[in-house]
């Protein structure tokens, strides 16, 4: 778009999908908040310089700043220790934006090949869909225990403690949320396999490689865009749940789904101390559905031609 | 089709087998151990016992054959029996939980009702609520209808259920006291009376469990609609001259069932495995709460026979997915 | 509280006074919950606490503990001592005298035979009694005639009461489990489902890990006992959601071990519904000093054990320092509220054992810094201490406790105060004190250089508690980790005194050697840093009389004595 002043070049198809996307307002809405939200954990803690685990070593100064509402020094109140609750949602929001994105970049990207590549190719579509039946079937927990067993000091000791964490707690929901991306996936491409389309590539010798990529994964895409959605809050939340039992982070390491775990035993009485983290974790799944939205639009060419 | 039907439920037999297999090493490969119960009070020499008494020291090759044949032989052997008053199961070992030495079996019976009434109740409201919504705010894409609908199930599936479940008990329980915040298991619906206080115990873990199954079916629906609504035989069948309601309801609809067939499906073994966290917060104790009390516990022929089940269950609902997939779109084969 | 107190006054002297009047049964039901529900109902094979409460509604034992930690008759006649000569001179001998006319809740007499085979269930090889330590140092049990009882012991047993007495081990019924011994005992359900018992209650419906229904006992002993008709034991759920069914909705009317934040607590009781009742028993929160090497770069095998001294904390001077960074009464404040009190003592309770050891109650971080100059460990550039180039850096372990989590970081922040590095690690509770040897994450292998937990001792007598610090009980590769000192203490000294002990049988002589292990272990060395004397906090509706909270056996003891309050 740099050079449309001299010559007025055929519109690119990113450039088409992007006029598009701009003129999705939920998805321009999206991505603000997003940023925004993104902004708040990445730029916040530059500003808002508090330590989010620091404990008040004066016992009779701690035991005064804790529980406190919102106020200048607090702006978001303080926890059942006296730490602050905006420090804290900060650095929680960094593990858990980080956190979501990955693991579910990770298994959308497991879900989907395996999903083509059982819906595409008949000879893989038995073993690849008994693998997809057994991890259904693997009891979650015992099979985090074991991964946690098996990994978390090799990794710990080869990339430090709290990357080694990060990567395996990652891996972790990445491995055991690929199967229903998976599953739906090739449900669709069962079907659009054997659309004319499709037929009609096959017969004028378009290799497979192609036809996956060309024909089928477009067709595809939408309802990925929905597992995606759904995927970064279960993730968010598994990671919750994972730390609670002892399997995540260190427990002064906050995450958005931790301080959501932990306010709901306050929620009676400090209700502030659930909404925070809900509502960002509802914000952050809000937004990227809104964009998920408006990529798809803007990705189909026949709605982006309306 | 029945040829694919029988030859899948053959090659069940095996898949299941190693399943079985890989469940019951990972199961016995976690750390933990049965006795992280007991107090700290009773000293090792008579753990070690109690460990042997439960035959937890045996070689895991062992344990995994003779489970095998208890689940396989003795446990239908059993059923049996007790629908024939035959004795083939004679004095045969059956599958006994290490947490409270009862019949697994017998267990996942006393479970199974409350599960099913619970969860399958939730499961049913979900599937009834979603489709329509899914369907309509497809079909109004970017209408008001559309937006609030997006806005409750994205709101409903990024907000866990360990927070609705509390949040609901202190709102309805606490504060407005319509309903009772635990489930008595012991009730039996005999008149309208009991009926309508079963009706009233089931109405919070339905309502928080129907609204998470709601939102992810309604997303579903709502995208592979829209997916549809865009295609060349809707705007034939449109110009064709057929009305709306029959575009819509029959041939778009029927066209986008599969990504939703296929996540009604993979939540139907959910309906008998329970839902672990809800069933802990309303004390429904039913599967999912033996099934997280076990793993806590590490009751291993507890967990095995548990997950096994639902491993049937998977198997054969992922097996029903694809056969409603070549109903729903006939192209669709297999052989 | 004080409410409670004026009903339990009140309760004492209806009691008192209406005895006679009172009826079996006439209070309808009475609503229990249990959130961590029982799995079995015959606490011989019990997989926890939780079994052993709910069997002891229905099983009962010759004598239990009242919530002083004295012994009281309950099938026996009287509790027998040297004194009454129940008890032979040279403590090798007990007789036991049942009450005449006791009948089983089938109609059945209870006879000595009865508890002659429960000793012989409960030491049946391959059985795997979880109470066989009770049973333990029995030479023979002979039965006289069908009331009397007499043990005879392997040695002299300063405290003959053991067997039979409170809780853990109450009296089977020979008849119903005479085909259940050694191997054949976990097959019989049925009998271990619906035990037949001599309690006030007996079992008419029983689902596992779920509720537990009851019946008053036609046959107790007390024609007027127990004023309820029937109960249902309910489990699931959390403390929390225990405490709010009972304080808040008041859907039930007694809710076992409500150990929420004192907020809640406060909150809650402000509901009028009920009130919290507590006591205080044994069980201490403590932090272990690990006197051995954690470190991950030694040999698997060689870590955490006894080749490899604590390169920080075996010097002394470090402990204590550590110990006096702590504010105990901070802790209390935010974990426990009314069912916590500071402690510097490994033996809080009975009186008679308990040293009067408070030195560490106030915390002094000066005293703390100045020990650690002293101890050679300098502050280096960053704000962490250093000695000859190594970091004082701690790894802080424990299981997964929301209280446990808020008192690692608070120990974690004095910590960091004095300049030291706190690494803070969690472990799901069923691996922390499941003793898997495979597990890396046990609190016995103890990878990490300090870790927190509580622990207890079963009745009122300390000995075998003490005797756990013994340096053969260190656990390590050759034992598959399954001793139970953890700490790796070990002093020629300290095991001398528990020799002594188990010789003594003079009551003031046992305080005076109990208390000198105690300080050996905590104000002397800093081994053991206890932190919180945690007492039993449970919730009762204010419509249900009689509840007296026990903790030196289990919480349903008096059962027979609740009623409803009208």
């Amino acid at each position: 778009m740099t050079d449309a002043a001299t010559i007025q070049p055929p519109r690119s198809q990113w450039a088409d999908v992007w006029s598009q996307f701009r003129s999705h307002k939920g998805a321009m809405l999206g991505l603000f908040v997003l940023s925004l939200l993104v902004a708040f954990v990445f730029i916040g803690p530059l500003i808002w310089r508090v330590d989010p685990t620091y404990v008040n070593p004066d016992a009779a100064k701690m035991i005064m700043s804790r529980n406190k509402p919102p106020t200048l020094d607090h702006p978001l109140g303080t926890d059942q220790l006296g730490r602050d609750m905006l420090a804290r949602m900060m650095s929680g929001g960094r593990v858990s934006l980080a956190v979501g994105t990955v693991a579910m970049v990770l298994s959308m990207v497991i879900g989907s090949f395996v999903g083509l590549m059982a819906g595409f190719y008949r000879r893989l579509d038995g073993p690849l869909m008994r693998l997809t039946d057994m991890f259904l079937a693997l009891p979650l927990l015992p099979l985090l225990l074991v991964l946690m067993m098996l990994f978390r000091d090799a990794l710990a000791s080869s990339l430090g403690p709290e990357a080694g964490t990060f990567l395996l707690i990652v891996m972790a929901i990445g491995v055991t949320s690929w199967m229903h991306a998976a599953r739906i996936v090739r449900g669709q491409v069962l079907a659009i396999k054997e659309r004319e389309f499709v037929l009609a590539a096959r017969s004028i010798g378009v290799p497979s490689r192609r036809i996956i990529l060309r024909h089928i994964m477009p067709n595809v895409i939408s309802s990925v865009m929905v597992a995606a959605t759904l995927g970064i809050a279960g993730a968010i939340i598994t990671e919750s749940v994972l730390s609670f039992l002892g399997l995540g982070f260190p427990p002064d390491f906050p995450t958005w789904g931790r301080l959501l775990y932990d306010g709901v035993e306050y929620m009676q009485l400090y209700p502030s101390r659930v909404v925070f983290p809900g509502l960002a974790i509802s914000l952050t799944v809000l937004s990227v559905n809104y964009i998920g939205d408006g990529l798809r639009d803007a990705l189909d060419p026949r709605i982006r031609g309306r | 089709m029945l040829t694919y039907t029988i030859r899948r439920l053959l090659l069940a037999i095996p898949t299941l087998l190693l399943i079985s297999l890989v469940i019951f090493l990972l199961v016995d490969l976690a750390p933990g151990s049965p006795m992280s119960e007991i107090p700290l009070t009773v000293p090792p020499e008579v753990r070690l016992k109690m460990i042997q008494a439960m035959g937890a020291d045996q070689p895991v090759f062992v344990r995994y054959l003779l489970w095998l044949k208890q689940f396989f032989i003795v446990e239908p052997s059993y059923i049996i029996d007790g629908w024939f008053g035959t004795n083939l199961g004679g004095d045969q070992q059956r599958i006994l939980s290490w947490q409270s030495r009862a019949p697994v079996f017998d267990v996942i019976g006393q479970r199974l009702p409350q599960t099913l009434t619970v969860v399958g109740t939730a499961y049913l409201v979900g599937i009834l609520i979603a489709l329509p919504i899914g369907i309509y705010s497809a079909y109004r894409q970017y209408s008001w209808f559309d937006q609030l609908g997006t806005f409750f199930a994205m709101v409903g599936y990024s907000v866990p259920t360990f927070f609705t479940g509390v949040l609901f008990i202190v709102i309805f329980s606490v504060n407005l006291h319509w309903f009772p915040s635990i489930y008595d298991t012991t009730l039996k619906v005999t008149d309208w009376a009991s009926f309508w206080k079963q009706v009233h115990q089931m109405a919070l873990p339905v309502m928080v469990l129907a609204l998470f199954n709601a939102a992810e079916i309604s997303r579903y629906t709502r995208s592979s609609m829209l997916e549809n609504l865009g295609q060349d035989y809707a705007r034939t069948a449109r110009a064709k001259g057929m009305s709306e309601r029959t575009v819509v309801l029959k041939h778009v609809l029927r066209n986008s069932m599969i990504p939703v067939v296929t996540i009604i499906a993979l939540g139907m073994p959910a309906v008998f495995g329970g839902a672990i966290i809800t069933e802990q917060v309303f004390k429904v104790n039913g599967i999912g709460a033996a099934l997280i009390g076990a793993i806590h516990a590490n009751d291993l022929p507890m967990v095995q026979t548990l997950t096994f089940i639902f491993a049937v269950l998977i198997v054969l609902f992922n097996l029903i997915a694809d056969i409603l997939y070549g109903i729903l779109d006939p192209r669709i084969r297999y052989d | 509280m004080i409410l409670r107190s004026a009903l339990l006054g009140a309760a004492a002297v209806s009691a008192l006074a209406s005895a006679a009047f009172a009826e079996r049964g006439a209070d309808g039901n009475v609503n229990v919950l249990y959130w961590q529900a029982p799995s079995i109902l015959n606490p011989y094979l019990s997989s926890g606490t939780k079994d052993v409460e709910a069997s002891s509604l229905i099983l009962e034992g010759m004598a239990g503990f009242n919530e002083k930690g004295e012994v009281i008759p309950r099938l026996a006649e009287s509790i027998p001592t040297v004194e009454n000569g129940g008890v032979s001179a040279d403590l090798t001998q007990i007789t036991w005298k049942l009450k005449p006319g006791l009948l089983w809740s089938d109609g059945t007499p209870v006879t000595s035979a009865d508890a002659k085979f429960t000793y012989e269930y409960c030491t049946a090889p391959d059985g795997g009694c979880a109470q066989a330590a009770r049973y333990e140092g029995i030479k023979s049990i002979e039965t006289p005639d069908a009331q009397t009882v007499v043990i005879t012991f392997e040695a002299p047993k300063p405290n003959p009461y053991q067997a039979f007495v409170g809780g853990t081990s109450p009296i089977l019924q020979a008849a119903q489990f005479k085909d259940c011994m050694g191997a054949k005992a976990p097959e019989c359900t049925k009998q271990n489902f619906g035990p037949i018992g001599t309690g006030p209650f007996m079992v008419t419906d029983f689902k596992v890990n779920d509720v537990v229904t009851l019946a008053a006992n036609p046959n107790y002993r007390d024609p007027a006992k127990p004023a309820f008709a029937t109960m249902t034991l309910k489990g699931g759920g959390d403390a929390q959601a225990a405490a709010r069914a009972v304080m808040e909705t008041g859907e039930f009317d007694y809710a076992w071990n409500t150990q929420i934040n004192p907020e809640m607590q406060t909150q809650m009781a402000a509901g009028g519904k009920g009130v919290f009742v507590n006591g205080f028993g044994t069980l201490v929160e403590r932090i272990e000093m690990n006197m051995t090497d954690p470190d991950p770069a030694l040999p698997e095998g060689e870590r955490s054990t006894t080749k490899h001294p604590h390169p920080i904390l075996s010097d002394a001077k470090v402990r204590q320092a550590l110990s006096m960074a702590i504010d105990r009464q901070t802790l209390v404040d935010v974990g426990y509220g009314t069912a916590g009190r500071p402690t510097c003592n490994l033996v809080p309770a009975p009186e008679l054992y308990a040293s009067d050891n408070t030195g560490c109650l106030t915390q002094d971080m000066e005293g703390a810094k100045k020990l650690l100059d002293e101890a050679g460990w300098k502050v280096g550039a960053d704000g962490i201490r250093e000695k000859d180039g190594k970091k004082l850096k701690l790894l802080y372990q424990t299981s997964v406790n929301p209280v446990r989590q808020d008192f690692q970081a608070l120990v974690k922040g004095w910590w960091n105060e004095l300049g030291v590095e706190v690494e803070l690690k969690q472990v799901d509770a069923s691996v922390f004190f499941g003793g898997d040897p495979g597990s890396p994450d046990t609190f016995q292998k103890f990878y990490a250089d300090v870790e927190m937990y509580a622990n207890n001792f079963d009745g009122t007598d300390p000995e075998p508690y003490l005797a756990q610090y013994l340096c053969d009980k260190i656990p390590g590769p050759e034992n598959q980790w399954q001793g139970e000192n953890i700490n790796r203490f070990c002093d020629p000294a300290y095991d001398a005194l528990v020799k002594e002990m188990a010789a003594t049988a003079d009551l003031a002589k046992r305080g005076e050697l109990a208390k000198k292990m105690n300080d050996m272990l905590t104000k002397d060395s800093f081994t053991v840093v206890a932190l919180v004397d945690r007492g039993r906090l449970s919730a009762a509706s204010n419509t249900l009389g009689g509840v007296v909270l026990n903790t030196w056996d289990t919480e349903l003891w008096n059962a027979q004595d609740w009623y409803r309050v009208k």
